[in-house]
């Protein structure tokens, strides 16, 4: 098997090689521009042919990613992007694959495609545009919007509880989990570069508005003014840290986790926990899924990451098991099988 | 018929053709008697054709009615197409068997009973008030009382293992019994024996001594007067092998892969009667064959067309119910115009219906299955053997023409067998289709063969390839996303026109029997034994009859509508209320006439003569 990050004669693409020819509709002021563009500069980083780079997406307004990319590109349908990205790989696994998908067709949909791709770690990066919010249908509750959220299918404010993301994606066991904004331009970039590098299921939430159905959604924490703390940049190795003023942390109370202030009451930087993405056991990012605005800063940056054999590295490898012990398959003798006669 | 002498005690009468129903509890092990018995009578050179016939319950509840099992083979001399319309010998190892079964013995049949299960607790779980081996019940038949657990209890003497284990191995006291009374070899079931149990000496042993202790008791006892001798059949020469069409169907994609030059996908979600083609493609690795085992219907279907995108010959097997789950993202590979076979191993219907037994009422389903304008060819194999031939032209039609395509088995070709002629490698067509390269100009992932109307397969990883597809509308050639009112209808028009010409490229429909007469029965699918037979039967009688039977559902041979207006009368049975019969007036404005039943059984020969000549009856 061909290693896709490193391409026999490194290839030196541009962002301008992963623009497509077609115009870009979305509303004007969408979160989604930013991620395309993110998503364009990023891609050369990689060093893989746009040839093997094939971008599958769902339904909804994140669905209509693909066609701005100059790669391979599905839209599919409603949430089943994961099953044809789960396919394709196990089909060509020295491609490297995308999924661009939504809040409503990665979790209502296309749930269950969402949890069974994650768990058997398929090789793919799920990019998905959570603006807790259905757009392209112009403005019905998400799994992600807020308990009472008033909508055109909700006039009396919403009864579902929403989902949160990452603890799903965390008990789904994907092998990478992160969060990111559609503003942080810099932040989604390296967010993305590092999900684009991991081998396995990869499953990035990036917060984005959509200023036509659910303008603000995420403005009491993102905007410039306050986001320093109301938010928690995760940096591996690094004491869970954040504040305008450097000096608000999180302290672990047994399993619960709690804001604190530096300096205050006794409290130092030794008391606060410290980010460990590769930790083997989840408890940590599930503690940090769980935190969210305005109990807690909202954490982004990469929750976990840990190492496990990919989807099709262990179909490959039964395949080349099997032709280890009986050699390559036999069609005329398989076609033999069992008793057999003769007729003269 | 003739009889021999064979020493003083006993007769050997030669028959043409037999029919055997082996039925007991579904516990009992009465699908692997009859799969012995059928694979004996095949390396035999017997022609065979057998309906095994069991419950959706893995173990309903011991001696219930619900929980009988049943598997019927008919072995002959002759040329035969079906599994018989009713059995010669019942052999009921309780009373729930001999009740469920009872019905569709003739009289003067002959029932083989394990006497020992007629206990009252038995029979009152079978809702017999009185023992039928004891009363008058059962004198139109040869009733053969034959104390079963007990005898081989006796056999297995000495050997250790439990009451309930010793128990587990009557059947083969049974099958010995049936292979001295059709004189028949015990060695390929001693080598099946040897293969299975090998590492488990007692098991086995257990099983050789149940098989010869049930051989020895028809060889010793006074009961029976004669035993049975079916010839050989006159099969063309070639190598044959016994062949269920689940088998076959997945040996038929294997070799399509072969013929295709490309990698096989599997996707596939758990589903009776097709998870044994799941199964059988799954043990394939070192082929190369990818089985993938999804979360859900709809995501076997999805990974299905991403396999296809990506260049692999890419199929999905399910039955009716998956096929409803799938019918969205079926749509999507209709639009984007991608190579992928769906299986639909038909059973019984609508919802759940009757997992385990056949029906053909999924043909709308096929054919109209889905939103929009979204035709695709539509294809059935109408025998075991010819499932392996039918996965071939299922995935020829798929890669020439770009399309996904409907493969309709059912639960009776599904789990049938029969003898089958093994094809050389050799003999396969070549199928394969070129995947495009970089050209001048820019790519038109929607540019047209000229011939075929299919669109070019850029499968990613071509350089200069890189291209947009999706379920949303696309421009004629160009391939970008179009909501232009024209280019709508053209590209409608388009994928209609692409799928209709196929007609052009399958073989005619051929007619057994006289090409213009009083009637013409018209059938598809696994009713294909049952409508020749009947078709042999009333010609013989010196009726003016014709059987077509249809391989390919849509689009139709050219030359069906010409066919059908040849007979004054057509008949067209089916294991539904008459979905082809709608079709085919609809295409061709001929007033056919609908024979349906949906009792989750295969036809039997003789309702099909019968309504065949009270229509001739009262058309003449």
């Amino acid at each position: 098997m061909t290693d896709m990050l490193t391409p026999a004669e490194p290839t030196k693409l541009t962002r301008k090689d992963f623009v497509a020819e077609q115009e870009v509709r979305w509303c004007p002021g969408c979160g989604d521009y930013s991620i395309l563009a993110q998503t364009q500069k990023v891609m050369p980083d990689f060093g893989v042919p746009k040839e093997n780079i094939v971008f599958i997406s769902g339904i909804g307004c994140s669905g209509r990613l693909p066609y701005y990319m100059n790669t391979y590109g599905f839209h599919s349908i409603h949430g089943r992007a994961p099953t044809l990205a789960t396919g394709l790989k196990i089909a060509r696994p020295e491609l490297m694959i995308w999924v661009a998908t939504g809040d409503g067709d990665a979790l209502s949909i296309g749930g269950n495609h969402f949890l069974h791709s994650m768990r058997r770690n398929v090789d793919f990066t799920m990019v998905m545009h959570n603006n807790r919010i259905y757009g392209l249908t112009k403005g019905q509750t998400s799994p992600t919007s807020e308990f009472g959220k008033r909508t055109k299918s909700t006039p009396m404010g919403s009864v579902d509880r929403p989902v949160m993301p990452l603890t799903l994606a965390l008990a789904a066991e994907a092998t990478f989990v992160a969060r990111t904004v559609d503003t942080h331009t810099e932040h989604m970039q390296q967010t993305l570069e590092a999900a684009g590098r991991h081998r396995g299921a990869s499953y990035v939430e990036v917060l984005q508005n959509c200023n036509i159905f659910n303008d603000g959604a995420w403005r009491e924490f993102t905007e410039r003014d306050v986001r320093d703390d109301r938010m928690l940049v995760l940096e591996h190795g690094k004491p869970l840290i954040f504040g305008k003023d450097r000096n608000k942390g999180i302290r672990l109370r047994g399993l619960h986790p709690e804001v604190v202030t530096i300096g205050e009451d006794g409290v130092t930087e030794a008391d606060l926990a410290v980010h460990d993405q590769y930790a083997e056991d989840p408890y940590l990012a599930l503690i940090l899924s769980r935190m969210f605005w305005p109990e807690f800063p909202v954490p982004v940056g990469i929750l976990r990451e840990v190492d496990r054999p990919t989807y099709s590295d262990l179909v490959d490898a039964q395949i080349e098991q099997a032709i280890a012990k009986s050699g390559p398959g036999d069609l005329a003798k398989a076609l033999l099988a069992g008793e057999t006669w003769t007729v003269e | 018929m003739t009889t021999t002498a064979q020493g003083p005690e006993r007769e050997v009468r030669e028959l043409d053709r037999v029919t055997i129903r082996f039925a007991g509890d579904s516990g009992d092990g009465m699908q692997l008697t009859g799969t012995q018995f059928t694979r004996t009578a095949a390396v035999f050179g017997n022609d065979i054709s057998t309906f095994p016939d069991y419950p959706a319950e893995i173990r309903a509840p011991a001696g219930s009615l619900p929980g009988v099992s049943g598997f019927q083979i008919s072995f002959s001399a002759l040329d035969i197409h079906t599994p018989g319309d009713a059995p010669d010998v019942l052999v009921a190892m309780n009373p729930a068997a001999l009740k469920a079964n009872l019905v569709d013995l003739p009289a003067g049949g002959a029932i083989i009973v394990n006497s020992d299960a007629f206990t009252k607790a038995n029979l009152s779980k079978a809702a017999y008030a009185a023992n039928p081996l004891e009363d008058d019940s059962l004198k139109a038949y040869k009733l053969f009382r034959v104390p079963i657990s007990t005898l081989n209890a006796a056999a297995l003497e000495g050997l250790e293992m439990t009451g309930k284990q010793i128990d587990l191995t009557k059947n083969f006291f049974a099958l010995g019994l049936m292979f001295w009374l059709y004189e028949r070899s015990m060695e390929p079931t001693l080598r099946w024996i040897d293969e299975k149990f090998g590492s488990r000496p007692v098991i086995a042993e257990a099983n050789r001594r149940a098989l010869r202790a049930g051989y020895a008791f028809g060889d010793t006892t006074e009961m029976f007067h004669e035993t049975y001798r079916v010839p050989k059949a006159k099969l063309p020469p070639g190598t044959y092998r016994n062949i269920t069409g689940n088998e076959a169907t997945a040996l038929g994609f294997l070799a399509a892969a072969h013929a295709a030059k490309r990698p096989l996908f599997y996707g596939s979600y758990p589903i009776t009667p097709a998870s044994d083609i799941l199964h059988q493609l799954s043990a394939y690795k070192s082929f190369g064959v990818k089985s993938f085992q999804a979360e859900d219907e709809i995501a076997a279907m999805g990974a299905t067309i991403g396999a296809a995108y990506g260049g692999a010959l890419a199929l999905t097997g399910t039955s009716g119910p998956g096929v409803a789950l799938k019918t969205e993202a079926i749509g999507l590979a209709v639009m984007t115009e991608l190579p992928v076979v769906i299986v639909n191993v038909q059973r019984a219907g609508p919802s759940t219906g009757l997992p385990t037994k056949v029906e053909q009422a999924d043909l709308f389903q096929a054919i109209f299955g889905r939103n929009g304008e979204a035709p695709l060819p539509v294809v059935a194999p109408a025998t075991p053997g010819e499932c392996f031939s039918m996965a071939i032209e299922a995935s020829r039609l798929a890669l020439k023409y770009m399309t996904p395509v409907m493969y309709l088995s059912d639960a009776f070709v599904g789990n049938g067998a029969e003898p089958w002629r093994v094809p050389s490698p050799d003999e396969l067509p070549d199928i394969s289709v070129p995947n495009s390269v970089k050209e001048d100009g820019p790519y038109l992932p929607y540019a047209r063969d000229p011939e075929t109307l299919s669109r070019p397969w850029a499968v990613p990883g071509t350089p200069g390839l890189e291209h947009r597809i999706g379920g949303l509308e696309k421009l004629n050639g160009l391939g970008t996303v179009s909501y232009d009112a024209d280019n709508h209808h053209l590209m409608t028009k388009l994928r209609h026109d692409k799928v209709a010409g196929i007609a052009n490229d399958i073989p005619d429909l051929e007619v057994f029997g006289p090409e213009r007469g009083d009637l013409l029965i018209l059938g598809w699918g696994s009713t294909y034994g049952a409508l020749r037979s009947a078709t042999e039967r009333l010609q013989a009688e010196g009726k003016s009859v014709a059987h077509a039977h249809l391989r390919h559902l849509f689009p139709f041979p050219k030359n069906t509508g010409d066919v059908v207006r040849s007979y004054k009368t057509v008949l067209i049975p089916e294991l539904n209320l008459g979905q082809l019969w709608f079709v085919i007036r609809g295409t061709y404005l001929v007033d056919a006439l609908a024979y349906g039943r949906v009792r989750g059984k295969p036809f039997r020969i003789s309702e099909i003569v019968d309504e065949a000549n009270r229509l001739l009856a009262e058309r003449s």
